[in-house]
Order: structure tokens, then C-alpha cells, then sequence
């Protein structure tokens, strides 16, 4: 048995580097990274990619999307860094800094395919950073996120009103309505959990908020801006129309399909769940629009999200990772990713196809992909979001901190986050 | 007694060095390198910025140390911790010894179905566990509500009560290590010798003397062992709060081991992250030395 198991890998091994060596001299390899099930589904593109450039092979790698940061981290540490990568846009300011990939200006002034007007501005803009008074653009939007209102259509009915809310004010009228509707009952308006950041980032900036000042370097939470809208969400909390912890909603899907809350700010990736648990008579009974505005702008600002495509600066095959992205840009290899797994195209005349026009779930996020704005772009930013902002509104959604306390200490922390930026920023000087 | 042979100790130590090498190359290159390493990195601001370019790296001396010791977030994952560990520690140990004396047990029939039946959540993998007790302890919907709600105790919210959520991972991972220890201490048990029992019968004594007197006593290094095994794997606790609490609610259930892996493999704070690691290394360390010395004592 043993002897058969020693053969067998011996075996395996020879075939393996007879297999590489045997490989034409002129083919360029090309590694690629991608995350999650765009992994599973781009290999699908491929084969047309590689028939009309004969030359070039695409070697795709998956990665989970739960470990990404830090396989890609890792592989920057050790030397092994794919050609190119899919990056979550948020994470472009760390892999800018930390100087693994390349500015794609030049490659973008020469191409035909790839130029800043034919994507959406707020999502372009978020793979663009200042680096010594010059704009270098690092990425390449790939597909597109940004979110907005999800809501129970039946309900907004019986709570009086047609269409989705418009403002501020609507939002709340109409969540109190809501409860009302369940007198006695545990039922809620809408759900805002504190471990997504999101929305208290998304209404503070539409409210104006400057979230850091001092080129990014120095936190601005306790702003007046920043009060108001993180106040008006927390306050959804205190009064109930929020239910408080999200250990209590286990499945999202099934908590909306059963009433249990009527709104929900999610993004894209969640349509394909609500089409899937809202069956038989619920099928028509949910929409998406939107997000309401402040003080008479509708619609209100969401975030710029979604998935870049980027250039290591160890690659020895830049050029013909260029010819691959151009491919990835193209509106047919868009419309067809987007058929595939349901991303949104980043390239906006991909969405006069008729596969996205027709659908009416994405009408609004064609409106709300026209009014996204990036978050501050340094590298800190992740961590004073995922574990400032969320423990800070936890603790002021439980009326632990009153939102002034909450807010002056999340400076504080945002401030020592930050102590290694400004330093930075002095010594250059 | 014996009578030590005569050996030629040069050319056995020797063979012994030999022999010893591999292992010690080992330990060297993957245990004590990292560990100096890590020591280096905890007096530094190692982070995104020094990774990417090593001459933004800061020798900070202890301010690491110190920032640690004014960090409300450590002490809150410090106080969870020895939360955790005093008393799930007891309490497991509690358990497993009592499940131990039941399965060594004369009465007791089928004990290879029992010992296997106990013993399946240690192997168990530790993640699909605690996801199926994410639904055990569910408000609305979960089992554990369910049988309180038949002796008429009001619906608990297990997780997102923040007085709630470390009592149920406590629950959990008593649940889930016991089965380890009872196996111990069943191996423990059916080393004390059987007339030991027919000679206190004998004398008179009852059930429960029989245990003070002769079981504990006897079980005395087990004990030691298992306690010092419980302890270092629960001040490590990570799995369970990361998969079903995430540290929440309100960082009721953040653990040191968590909050390190949040500072360094998250926001790539390694500087700020091997202080912590080096900060609970004393930590288990000096547990063990007190468990030594009070074990000593007692015997």
C-alpha cells in the first residue's frame, strides 16, 4: 500500500514538471486572484479572452472573501504576490500605501477601452489617490455596490403611504407608523444593526459631515454634521422602531418575509436572497429604492462600493494584464459577468442592456449609483469603522454613552488610529 | 532498591544530543525564534505603514505596554477572560469528574456508548458546534428557550443580552471539553486500587467518605494535569465568542486571545498585538506556577 502511495505522488510530481517545461516558451502566464464566487464564475470568461489572445493564459486563484486581506497581505510580506487581484475598493488606500501595486494613469491615457467617463464618478473615485499633489489612479472598477432601501411594499401601505420614503422626516413618520400597525406585538420598522457601519457613516455624510479633516489625519465624528445623522439612526434604536441587538435576527431574509422589520439597508448581493425567501404571495410585496435625503436632497448619498481590479508591482506581465482588464471592461464581458453572477457592472452602457433594464430591482440602484460618495481613502479607515463606529453606536444604541459621550470618545480612538498618519505627514514634510 | 548501573555518560550524552537534535531544531527555528521575534516587535509600532516600508518603523520602547495598561478595551477582554476561565474551568472540571464517576461506575451498563456518546463533541469541529448553538440559543426560536418555557421562565436573549451572552459560551464550551477530562480522569479512577474501597467498606465508611477520602486524594495528579490543561486552553478561548458573539454584545464576550488577533491579523497592528500576546503569556504562566505550588502544598 505504502509503496503504491509513494509511486503514485513520485509519479504525479514527475508529470507536474514535465508539464510545466513542456509548456510553449511564448505563453505568459498570468496569475490571478479573485474572491469568493467571482473566482468560481470569471473562469467562465476566460476561454474567449484566451482565444482572441493567443499568448496569454489566465491562471485564476481563489481566495475566500472572509481571508482575503490577509492572504494578500501575507503574500505582499513574503514575495508572492499574484500578477493581479480583485480588491474590495475600501481596501485600495492599504495596498497604495503599503506600495504593492502600480499606478494605472499610463496604461489608462493610452487605452481605448478604459477611461474615467464611462463609469459611474463616485465608484471611480474611490480607486483614485492623492499621492504627492498627483492623482494616481490604482484600480480599475470592476463590478459596482452601493446601498440603499429595501422595503416591504404591503406594509408601506397599510402604514398609508405609496412609495418609499423621501426624507429624513418621511423615514421616521413612517416607522412609527409601522409599529403601530403591530400593537402588543415584537415587531420593528426597519433593521440597523450596530455591527454594519454603513448607515451611521451614510447619514452622517449626507448630513455634510467631513468625517477626517487635516488631510485625512484627525478625526471629525463630534461634528455638527456627524451628530445629526448618527443621533437620528441611534435614535431609531431608543425608541424601539430598531430592534437593538442582531444576535436576535439570525436569518435576515426570514425576519423580513415574517414582518418582523419592513426596511432594510443592504446592497445588491442581497437581491437574489429576498427574490428566494419571499415566495408565493410575498413575490411582489418587496421593492428597493433610493435612500431618503436630508433637508429636501433626494436621493440622499450612499457609499461607493464594489470590487476593483488591480496590478501588483512585482508583475513581470504588466502589459498583458492590461489586454485582460481591457477584456473584463468591455460592456458585452459586463453584461455577461453580470448574467453570470448577478455583480453590477461598473461600466455604465453596459446598463442599457435589457437584462438590466428590464429588472425592476435595479432601477434604483442606477439612480443611487449616480449619487455615491467614497469614504476618507487612508488605510486606517477600515479599522476605525469596523471597530470604532460600530462599538460606539452599540454602545449608544443601549444607552450606554449618550451620543455626545459616544461620539468624543470615538475621536479620541480615531485620533490614536490616526497618530502614526500624522507623523508621517510631518516627517515628509 | 536498585542499584544504578555504571554508564559511559561522554558517549551516551552523546547519542542523547543526536538524538535530541532534530527536536531541538525544530523548537528553535518554529517556537523560539518567533517567540524572540514577537518579543522585539511588542517594543515597536510595527504596523500597514512598516510593512510596506521598514523605515517608518518606531522603536517606542514600552509605550506599547503602557498604552496597553490605558486601553479600556483590554482591560474589558482581561476581566472576560478570567470570567470565562474561573468559571468554566471549575465547573468543567466539576463535570467531567462527576461524568468520570458514573461511567466508572459498577451499575452502569453499556459504558462504551456512554464514554463514545460524551466524548463526540471534543471532536467535534469546533465551528459547526457553535453554529448549532447559535440556533439552540436563539430568543425566538431556539431549544434552550423552549425547555425554560416549560417551567415557565420568560424567553432569555442568550446572545445579545450582554449578561446573558458569557454565562451561554460558558455553557457551550462546558458542553463541548468535558468529555476530554472525563476520559482522564476515568484512566485516573480505574488506577486506584479496588481493596483500597473493600478496606474503608470494611471500616465503615459511606459512600461519600469513600470519595473524600480515597478518591480525591488518589485522583490528587490527575487533577493537577487537568486543571493546568483546562486553564491554558480556556485563557486561549477565541472559537467560540468569534463565531457566535463576535465579541459583543457591548464586548461582554471579547477575549484577550480575540482582541489580539482583531489588533494584529486585522488592522496588522503587530506591534500593538505581540505586547498583548506577551502580556497574556505572564499571565498563564504565573496560573500555572500557582497551580504547582498550591497542588504542592496540599499533598
Amino acid at each position: 500500500m505504502k509503496i503504491k502511495l509513494y509511486l503514485t505522488i513520485i509519479l504525479g510530481i514527475t508529470f507536474y514538471f514535465y508539464s510545466c517545461s513542456s509548456e510553449k516558451e511564448d505563453t505568459t502566464v498570468i496569475k490571478f486572484w479573485a474572491m469568493g464566487s467571482e473566482a468560481e464564475y470569471v473562469t467562465k470568461l476566460i476561454p474567449e479572452f484566451e482565444r482572441k489572445n493567443p499568448g496569454i493564459k489566465i491562471d485564476v486563484q481563489q481566495i475566500p472573501w472572509t481571508a482575503a486581506q490577509e492572504k494578500l497581505i501575507t503574500a505582499f510580506a513574503s514575495d508572492n504576490t499574484p500578477d493581479a487581484c480583485q480588491l474590495g475598493n475600501t481596501w485600495i488606500p492599504q495596498f497604495a500605501s503599503l506600495n504593492a501595486i502600480i499606478s494605472l494613469n499610463d496604461l489608462i491615457q493610452r487605452s481605448d477601452i478604459i477611461s474615467k467617463e464611462k463609469y459611474f464618478e463616485g465608484i471611480w473615485e474611490t480607486n483614485v489617490i492623492f499621492k504627492n499633489e498627483d492623482s494616481v489612479v490604482y484600480g480599475i472598477p470592476w463590478y459596482v455596490d452601493t446601498r440603499l432601501l429595501f422595503y416591504r411594499k404591503d406594509i408601506f401601505k397599510k402604514a398609508g403611504y405609496n412609495s418609499s420614503p423621501k426624507s429624513w422626516h418621511e423615514l421616521y413618520d413612517l416607522s412609527k407608523k409601522i409599529v403601530a400597525l403591530f400593537p402588543g406585538e415584537e415587531k420593528y420598522a426597519i433593521y440597523l444593526p450596530t455591527n454594519e457601519w454603513n448607515p451611521f457613516v451614510i447619514f452622517g455624510m449626507q448630513a455634510g459631515a467631513d468625517l477626517l479633516t487635516d488631510n485625512n489625519s484627525k478625526a471629525n465624528f463630534s461634528s455638527r454634521e456627524f451628530k445629526t445623522g448618527f443621533e437620528f439612526l441611534i435614535n431609531f434604536h431608543k425608541e424601539n422602531l430598531a430592534p437593538k441587538g442582531f444576535a436576535q435576527v439570525t436569518n435576515v431574509y426570514q425576519a423580513f418575509a415574517e414582518e418582523f422589520f419592513s426596511m432594510y439597508i443592504s446592497g445588491p448581493w442581497n437581491i437574489p436572497e429576498f427574490k428566494k425567501w419571499m415566495k408565493d404571495d410575498l413575490a411582489d410585496e418587496w421593492m428597493t429604492a433610493p435612500l431618503p435625503g436630508y433637508e429636501g436632497k433626494y436621493p440622499g448619498v450612499s457609499l461607493a462600493g464594489g470590487s476593483s481590479l488591480v496590478i501588483f508591482k512585482d508583475s513581470e506581465h504588466k502589459e498583458e494584464v492590461w489586454k485582460f482588464f481591457e477584456y473584463l471592461s468591455l460592456p458585452e464581458t459586463q453584461i455577461e459577468f453580470y448574467k453570470l453572477i448577478n455583480n453590477l457592472p461598473a461600466v455604465k452602457e453596459a446598463w442599457e442592456d435589457s437584462v438590466l433594464k428590464n429588472d425592476p430591482y435595479l432601477e434604483a440602484f442606477r439612480i443611487q449609483l449616480d449619487n455615491v460618495v467614497p469614504t476618507p481613502k487612508v488605510p486606517e479607515w477600515e479599522q476605525i469603522v469596523f471597530s470604532k463606529i460600530q462599538q460606539y453606536a452599540e454602545l449608544a444604541a443601549r444607552n450606554v454613552l449618550t451620543v455626545d459621550e459616544a461620539l468624543k470618545r470615538l475621536d479620541e480612538d480615531a485620533d490614536r488610529i490616526l497618530e502614526k498618519r500624522r507623523w508621517l505627514l510631518k516627517n515628509q514634510k | 532498591m536498585k542499584r544504578k548501573e555504571k554508564i559511559n555518560f561522554k558517549s551516551a550524552s552523546g547519542a542523547a544530543y543526536f538524538f535530541l537534535a532534530p527536536a531541538v531544531t525544530a523548537i528553535f527555528v518554529f517556537f523560539f525564534i518567533p517567540v524572540i521575534a514577537a518579543f522585539f516587535i511588542s517594543f515597536t509600532d510595527f504596523d500597514i505603514y512598516a510593512l510596506g516600508d521598514l523605515s517608518t518603523l518606531r522603536f517606542i520602547g514600552f509605550n506599547n505596554y503602557i498604552e496597553l495598561f490605558n486601553d479600556p478595551l483590554f482591560w474589558q477582554a482581561l476581566k472576560n477572560t478570567f470570567y470565562f476561565v474561573f468559571a468554566a474551568a471549575p465547573l468543567s472540571i466539576a463535570v467531567s469528574l462527576g461524568a468520570a464517576i458514573l461511567l466508572n461506575s459498577k451499575l452502569i451498563k453499556f459504558k462504551g456508548i456512554f464514554r463514545l456518546s460524551y466524548f463526540i463533541p471534543v471532536v467535534t469541529t469546533l465551528v459547526a458546534v457553535a453554529i448549532v448553538w447559535r440556533f439552540i440559543y436563539h430568543t425566538r426560536f431556539g431549544l434552550m428557550n423552549y425547555f425554560l418555557s416549560l417551567f415557565g421562565i420568560n424567553p432569555i436573549d442568550w446572545l445579545g443580552d450582554p449578561d446573558w451572552a458569557m454565562p451561554a459560551i460558558i455553557i457551550m464550551a462546558v458542553w463541548k471539553n468535558f468529555g476530554y477530562n472525563m476520559i482522564i480522569f476515568i484512566a485516573g479512577l480505574q488506577n486506584i486500587p479496588e481493596d483500597l474501597y473493600e478496606a474503608a467498606s470494611i471500616e465503615g465508611a459511606g459512600g461519600f467518605q469513600k470519595f473524600k477520602s480515597i478518591t480525591l486524594p488518589m485522583l490528587a495528579p490527575t487533577t493537577l494535569f487537568v486543571s493546568i490543561i483546562t486553564m491554558i486552553g480556556f485563557f486561549q478561548l477565541f472559537a467560540e465568542p468569534y463565531i457566535m458573539t463576535q465579541g459583543g454584545p457591548l464586548n461582554s464576550t471579547l477575549s484577550i486571545v480575540q482582541y489580539m488577533y482583531q489588533e494584529g491579523f486585522r488592522w496588522w497592528n503587530m506591534g500593538y498585538s505581540a505586547s498583548i500576546a506577551f502580556v497574556l503569556f505572564l499571565i498563564i504562566f504565573a496560573g500555572t506556577l500557582i497551580q504547582f505550588r498550591l497542588q504542592r502544598n496540599a499533598a
